[in-house]
């Protein structure tokens, strides 16, 4: 096969973006280029797999060569009717925003009893919180869909509501445990000294300090549901698919489809889910996820 | 917000017949903070426990086949069991490889240098791309006539393409395109959470790079890593979107997500699908219990930073 040049074949060759310049330049050692090295087959991996698929997006047809032949922004308002994306993304943000309200809701309170609370069986309750997070999707979704289908929720918004709050309500309560830990209780105390009731301790004393926190979870939590896979899969009907499900059934029936619109939806998704994690990126520091900052 | 509100002290708890009683169990840490943790145990109870234990006694009631006819009809069949082994051989080396790749790599962002927080937010685009976009990506990018057979082909390294989709290899790319930003943003946090001067002091007394890493950063990162390694290990010990797609799910990736959605969903054996899962849940809890285990073992104490 021929093919003309493009700057994809130079882009094997030059050295990659992201590697250190100027300051060390010439005494990197060889450890060095090599974790570089690595670094950069990584990128150009993932930069192949998403150029690939957007600039396929934007093509008229491209079964060979480096490019397509021609470009169109058509398959984008094909897969929107296609596809029937208002509804779905109507049924997408819906569910997230239920998910992450309920498990606010549910989340913080306990977390709060974890962190402040030192109580026999408590290794118990956290296990029961931690379980759901360790358990692959799939292991507990097929006996939870199963009790769905039993109770005639599967199918509809609320199974699948219920269904992913059940990783995001331990998720919730797992980043919010060491946030309440670093609140200093004293200020309850002088709170409760002062004659606040616990109504206004909580409304006017732990909310507000609570609220970064609380953000931070619920965005986190946001994300999460918006890529939830399996458990909407298991329990999600016709009129309850969120965008990933809707993608995945796309490409399996896939026979009519073109794959061109499948991947202006799949970029849709992507877009989206960009959006999203740089919201969150905001608010929340991705390397200190574990690590607790000292503040 | 007024559901922040502990709910009253009716109900749940009888009445404690003295005071005494009370503060004896107040010193205890038993008070009504802990009603609080009812909403969240009544949820976890109903959607993940109960779900759970109605699934394994289901797996023990099949239609035919007695107590364990469900598992013994897994067991018994030699292409459902070979889903667990294809499973190890598709989770253990992506687990390996993103944490084996996320130390040196996070080792080496430690320092500053221009582009780095570029660099950072570059890790963290894949985690976006999702399941199908990274599937479709695969396929169109590895596949025969993708850039990188094309790369290949034009540099002469190889004759006929290299067949890497519908295949274990798409998968496993997939795991670590997936993963591997994930294991790095774990990594990357604990190694900060590891204070330089450790290392410093042991240069002052002679220690090479090497012995640095060896006897100081390793051991201490060395909890991290196996956090680190059981959440990587958990993500792809349950792929399955992906197995489906850029795989060869009836064949060389049947992992058991697939055995297990196909029996329970496509072919409505709930029964055995069950089974499959609570085999899988095993499976699961053993390897982080080795992980564990072996975590217990290690130095948990400071590591002198921010942790």
């Amino acid at each position: 096969m021929t093919v003309q040049a493009t700057p994809a074949t130079s882009a094997t060759k030059v050295p990659p973006p992201t590697a250190p310049r100027a300051r060390r330049g010439i005494t990197l050692r060889p450890g060095a280029w090599l974790v570089w090295g690595v670094l950069a087959v990584f990128f150009l991996g993932v930069f192949g797999v998403v150029g690939s698929v957007v600039l396929d997006s934007f093509g008229q047809t491209w079964f060979s060569g480096w490019a397509p032949h021609g470009y169109t922004t058509s398959w984008y308002g094909k897969a929107w009717s296609e596809f029937n994306l208002g509804q779905v993304m109507t049924v997408t943000i819906e569910v997230s925003v239920l998910v992450v309200a309920i498990s606010l809701l549910v989340g913080v309170p306990a977390a709060y009893a974890l962190a402040r609370r030192d109580f026999p069986g408590k290794r118990v309750v956290s296990t029961i919180f931690v379980l759901p997070i360790l358990v692959p999707p799939i292991a507990y979704g097929i006996p939870l869909a199963t009790v769905l289908y039993k109770v005639h929720l599967a199918g509809s918004l609320t199974g699948v509501v219920l269904a992913n709050l059940v990783p995001s309500i331990p998720f919730v309560i797992f980043t919010m445990t060491p946030f309440i830990e670093q609140l200093d209780p004293r200020l309850e105390a002088a709170a409760r000294m002062c004659g606040a009731s616990t109504r206004s301790v909580f409304l006017r004393v732990l909310g507000p300090l609570l609220l970064p926190g609380m953000l931070a979870a619920g965005i986190l939590v946001l994300v999460r549901t918006f890529g939830m896979f399996e458990l909407t899969f298991l329990t999600s009907g016709p009129d309850s698919q969120t965008l990933i499900v809707a993608l995945f059934s796309a490409v399996f029936s896939a026979g009519i489809r073109s794959p061109q619109s499948i991947d202006a939806m799949a970029v849709v998704y992507t877009a989206s889910m960009a959006v999203l994690l740089l919201v969150a990126l905001r608010f929340v520091n991705p390397t200190q996820l574990v690590a607790r900052s000292s503040n | 917000m007024s559901a922040l509100a502990p709910p009253g002290p009716e109900a749940t708890r009888p009445a404690p017949p003295r005071n005494a009683l009370r503060h004896r169990l107040a010193e205890r840490g038993v008070d009504r903070t802990l009603l609080l943790l009812v909403p969240g145990l009544l949820a976890s109870a109903a959607l993940f426990c109960y779900p759970f234990l109605y699934g394994l006694q289901i797996s023990f009631q099949p239609k035919t086949g007695g107590f364990f006819g469900s598992y013994r009809a897994f067991f018994g069949n030699s292409f459902a069991v070979g889903s667990i082994g294809i499973t190890f051989k598709l989770a253990l080396p992506a687990a390996i490889i993103n944490v084996g790749a996320a130390v040196p790599i996070s080792y080496r962002m430690r320092k500053e240098f221009r582009g780095k927080r570029l660099l950072l937010a570059l890790l963290v685009v894949p985690i976006t791309l999702g399941t199908v976009l990274t599937a479709e990506g695969i396929v169109e990018f590895f596949g025969p006539v993708g850039w990188f057979n094309q790369t290949l082909h034009a540099l002469g390294l190889a004759a006929s393409p290299v067949k890497l989709t519908y295949d274990y290899w798409g998968v496993l790319l997939s795991l670590i395109i997936s993963g591997f930003p994930f294991a790095f943003l774990l990594t990357n946090s604990y190694l900060s959470g590891i204070h330089p001067a450790l290392e410093r002091a042991a240069a002052t007394l002679g220690a090479d790079w090497r012995q640095r890493f060896r006897h100081i950063t390793f051991p201490l990162l060395l909890p991290g890593l196996m956090t680190t390694f059981c959440l990587t290990f958990v993500l792809a010990f349950a792929v399955f979107p992906s197995a489906m797609m850029v795989g060869d799910p009836d064949g060389r990736t049947h992992v058991i997500s697939v055995e297990a959605y196909e029996t329970a969903l496509e072919h409505f054996n709930y029964s055995e699908g069950s089974a499959i899962a609570m085999v899988m849940t095993a499976l699961m809890l053993a390897v982080v219990g080795v992980a564990m285990g072996l975590r217990s073992r290690l130095y948990r104490g400071s590591t002198g930073g921010k942790g």
